[in-house]
């Protein structure tokens, strides 16, 4: 196990690491070797266990099985604490800072320097803050309150957050996710910086060419078990998008012969300012017919979730024309657009599409409630056999649809959003990772629910971060990228080709 | 989620019975120990009296309840009916100068739908507050409670409006009737309760804008994705509560016939405390209108009941707060109960 590879000592490694979360397992007996002074990146899908295998490493979750060693020695994290004080520290995708503080304050939370327990060392707080700062190249005072920063800006003062409890693994998962492309080469500057001081770092993300250019190790990750590790020389797209999605693509066959109708949804030129100068959502247009399918396919902050909002009418300053069955979207509330036979399921169920402490019957017909009602009166038997009705239909499995929807599974949940859209008799059905957070069999189950609709004329335009999903389930594929629409395949297009024009910062010859 | 235990007890299922009816066997409770305790309380005449101080309490924690199931607060109430006595006083009295030599008299009718108008402008104020400028429920009505209560100071100069026993001539000899008339044996004032009660639980549970109130409460965000208008739903629970208030300032200064500009002082937090007692969560999304009126009794009933008694009033205030605390208590208890039995039904269903 002290095997050193072009110099690189290892700072740490996982022999046999199982995660069994209830109904999955996250983590199938795992190796992985952690390198000092290098950069040690981790590749996969969603799903495939990254994430997981991070939060083992940082002492958020611990391993069912298999053991963590360091220097030799098996450790035990039994809090983040733990790892903490075992030198590692993770930056996460969200960031987790106080907007509200200053940077020294953020730093130092939860480990301020005091004076007799109590009192604030605010002038040692500044000067390690301004320590880091230095040592990151970063010119930011340690009094400015951090919403004065931009994300690039923040993402330093997680890194520096990591650094001063004395981080010598730096975990990074998907740092440039929010990061502007001047703001990516100062975090590889700070990296490589880190690297020559003995740093080892793990750098997720799924941005292929940033990884061959910063990685010095790859390790690829598919379904919880490790299908390459190797060091980075020698290493192209090809190699890692096999490793990464194997030989076969997982099996959501069309059932009907898929015939289109005419175009049921047009959007052009839709725009969204960002914050700070540019384009979210920079000059989207595109267009779904009767009965198809249409994957969207892109990176986080790609600005998928962004457009589908400003069809959703949820950002008054979006610009932009769209047209439903050939007549314009004048529409400027969420009503008025669900009156149209616009349906939104979004990413967010708990957040954005349920009212969790409402019964699943009123959550069902909530967007539909005209339908039952006359003058005011709403006729509550009427609801509930509609409710039913959806039950039945899309075989929601409950025990009464008085339950508060909170009592569901992922899966059920999911169903209940569904449910609630296709009750407002949409035209298009517009599905934000309409699979996130289900297990497998309620995935495939919503993903036939999505093929039955489409046969039915419905027209569908599904966002996703799965390579694998968009492949199989899409009659066409449409790749975001930096806000701008970077590719459109037809189905059976070659996933190096989709995930190569969804990585910005590169330009890509803007195909077909 | 699988953890949960496969079936539910019969025992459990008793439990989660007797906690959700709990301020209806607390109301029960109440009354039996007072029945025993003081000899005078179960007599018809008591009855009335309780039922006209619970009145004016209930009205202003019916819109207070719709006010937080929304996931709001409304603290101007109070003063809205301290402003409204002033208003209604003030057309009872002085008319409207017109400042042309002559004043406009307006009839009793006249005078409730104007008073009722000013109490459903300040939550529209209110409403606008929230909903167009942003600011904070607790806030935003919290400064309307200083303005409505400054305006109602300023318009007698701090004074009383006395004799508001009204005039043939104007149309307002019926004024005095709303507060201590009595129509087939019961007071006006519990037919106007019963009217607004039942109008308020029928918006509640058979109308679109009821469970729109419901959904604004439990997952705003995800109520406006769904289609509900929120801000329209949000002005409306504002105007209604100052339309209750506006009622009971009316109702005050007709009883009283005088109007005091100090009416109404600490009225919200009865309110609140009514509804509160009455199952309505303060995170939103949850309540009910009979509750809030069997809630609103308990208070009631548990104050006039100690005073027969003879229990000192510093005693009385504090009995009171710990029937409210308890109250939350149990509501927490009953809401953990109740998911866990749900979650168990629903995992047993999906297997």
């Amino acid at each position: 196990m002290t095997a050193e590879a072009g110099g690189h000592p290892i700072g740490l490694s996982i022999r046999g690491g199982v995660k069994v979360y209830p109904g999955t397992r996250a983590l199938k007996g795992v190796d992985f070797d952690l390198r000092m002074g290098a950069v040690n990146v981790l590749v996969g899908e969603n799903g495939a266990g990254k994430s997981t295998l991070m939060k083992v490493i940082a002492g958020v979750e611990s391993l069912t099985e298999g053991r963590i060693e360091m220097a030799g020695r098996e450790v035990h994290f039994r809090s983040k604490a733990d790892a903490v004080k075992a030198g590692i520290g993770i930056v996460f995708q969200e960031l987790n800072l106080f907007p509200n503080l200053t940077v020294a304050e953020n730093i130092f939370i939860g480990h301020e320097p005091v004076r007799g327990g109590v009192d604030i060392d605010q002038t040692a707080q500044a000067r390690a803050t301004a320590a880091l700062m230095a040592r990151l190249e970063q010119d930011i005072a340690p009094e400015t309150p951090l919403d004065h920063l931009r994300v690039g800006q923040q993402q330093i003062v997680e890194i520096a957050k990591a650094l001063s409890q004395d981080a010598r693994i730096l975990i990074l998962d998907e740092p440039t996710s929010a990061l502007s492309a001047a703001e990516v080469e100062v975090l590889f500057r700070v990296i490589a910086e880190l690297k020559s001081q003995g740093v080892g770092i793990v750098y997720i993300s799924h941005r292929l060419e940033e990884l061959i250019r910063v990685g010095d190790y790859i390790t690829v990750l598919r379904d919880g078990e490790i299908t390459g590790s190797r060091p980075m020389a020698g290493v192209d797209i090809p190699w890692i998008v096999r490793a990464m999605i194997g030989g076969k693509t997982k099996e959501f066959p069309r059932t009907q012969a898929a015939a289109f109708g005419d175009e049921v949804f047009r959007a052009e030129d839709v725009t969204l300012p960002r914050a700070g100068g540019g384009y979210a959502v920079d000059h989207v247009s595109l267009s779904v017919r009767k009965g198809e399918i249409v994957g969207l396919y892109g990176l986080m902050g790609a600005g998928r979730t962004e457009f589908l909002e400003c069809v959703m009418a949820q950002h008054p300053g979006s610009g932009g024309r769209m047209v439903v069955d050939g007549t314009p979207l004048t529409e400027r509330d969420v009503a008025g657009r669900i009156a149209r036979g616009i349906a939104l399921i979004p990413e967010d169920r708990k957040r954005d599409g349920l009212v969790q402490i409402m019964a699943i019957r009123e959550n069902l017909t909530l967007s539909s409630l005209g339908l039952f009602t006359r003058a005011m009166h709403l006729d509550l038997k009427a609801e509930a056999a509609k409710a039913m009705e959806f039950v039945k239909r899309l075989t929601i499995k409950i025990a009464s649809p008085e339950n508060p929807v909170s009592s569901l599974s992922g899966g059920n949940q999911q169903k209940v959003v569904i449910g609630k859209a296709l009750m407002t008799s949409p035209k298009i059905l517009l599905m934000d990772e309409p699979s996130r957070g289900i297990d497998i069999g309620a995935k495939a189950e919503v993903f036939r629910t999505m093929r039955e609709l489409a046969a039915q004329g419905l027209g569908i335009l599904f966002v996703t971060s799965d390579l694998d999903e968009v492949m199989a389930l899409s009659d066409r594929i449409l790749v975001m990228a930096n806000g701008r629409i970077s590719g459109e395949y037809p189905s059976g297009t070659d996933a190096a080709t989709v995930i190569a024009a969804a990585t910005p910062h590169i330009r890509k010859d803007q195909a077909a | 989620m699988t953890t949960a235990i496969a079936t539910t007890h019969p025992s459990q299922s008793w439990l989660l019975l007797v906690l959700r009816l709990r301020t209806f066997v607390a109301l029960i409770l109440v009354l039996a120990y007072f029945s025993v305790m003081a000899p005078n309380f179960l007599t018809a005449a008591n009855a009335v009296i309780v039922s006209k101080h619970v009145a004016l309490n209930a009205f202003l924690a019916i819109g207070m309840t719709f006010v937080i199931i929304t996931g709001g607060i409304d603290l101007s109430v109070g003063s809205i009916v301290g402003l409204c006595a002033m208003v209604a006083g003030w057309l009872v009295l002085n008319g409207v100068d017109t400042g042309l030599g002559w004043t406009v008299w307006f009839n009793t009718w006249e005078i409730v739908g104007i008073t009722l108008l000013v109490g459903i402008a300040v939550g529209f104020i209110n409403g606008l507050l929230i909903t167009r400028l942003n600011v904070a429920p607790f806030i935003a009505t919290l400064g309307t409670l200083y303005i409505a209560r400054g305006a109602a100071l300023l318009s007698s100069d701090g004074r009383t409006f006395p004799n508001l026993g009204g005039t043939e001539e104007f149309g307002t000899a019926s004024f005095p009737f709303i507060g201590s008339g009595s129509v087939l044996g019961l007071p006006v004032m519990i037919w106007l309760l019963v009217g607004v009660a039942l109008g308020a639980h029928y918006v509640s549970r058979r109308t679109p804008l009821g469970r729109h109130i419901y959904a604004v409460g439990g997952n705003e965000r995800g109520a406006a994705l769904s289609g509900v208008k929120v801000d329209r739903v949000k002005l409306f629970v504002y105007m209604f509560s100052g339309f209750c208030a506006g009622l009971v300032g009316i109702i005050i200064a007709s009883q009283l016939q005088a109007a005091h500009p100090a009416t109404g002082e600490t009225f919200e937090l009865n309110a609140i405390a009514a509804a509160v007692l009455g199952g309505t969560s303060m995170s939103g999304g949850r309540g009910r209108i009979f509750g809030t009126i069997i809630g609103a009794f308990v208070i009631g009933i548990l104050g006039d009941g100690l005073i027969m008694m003879g229990v000192s009033s510093f005693w009385q205030t504090v009995i009171k707060g710990v029937v409210i605390v308890l109250a939350v208590v149990i509501d927490q208890a009953q809401s953990r109960l109740q998911a866990r039995v749900a979650l168990a039904q629903e995992a047993a269903a999906s297997r």
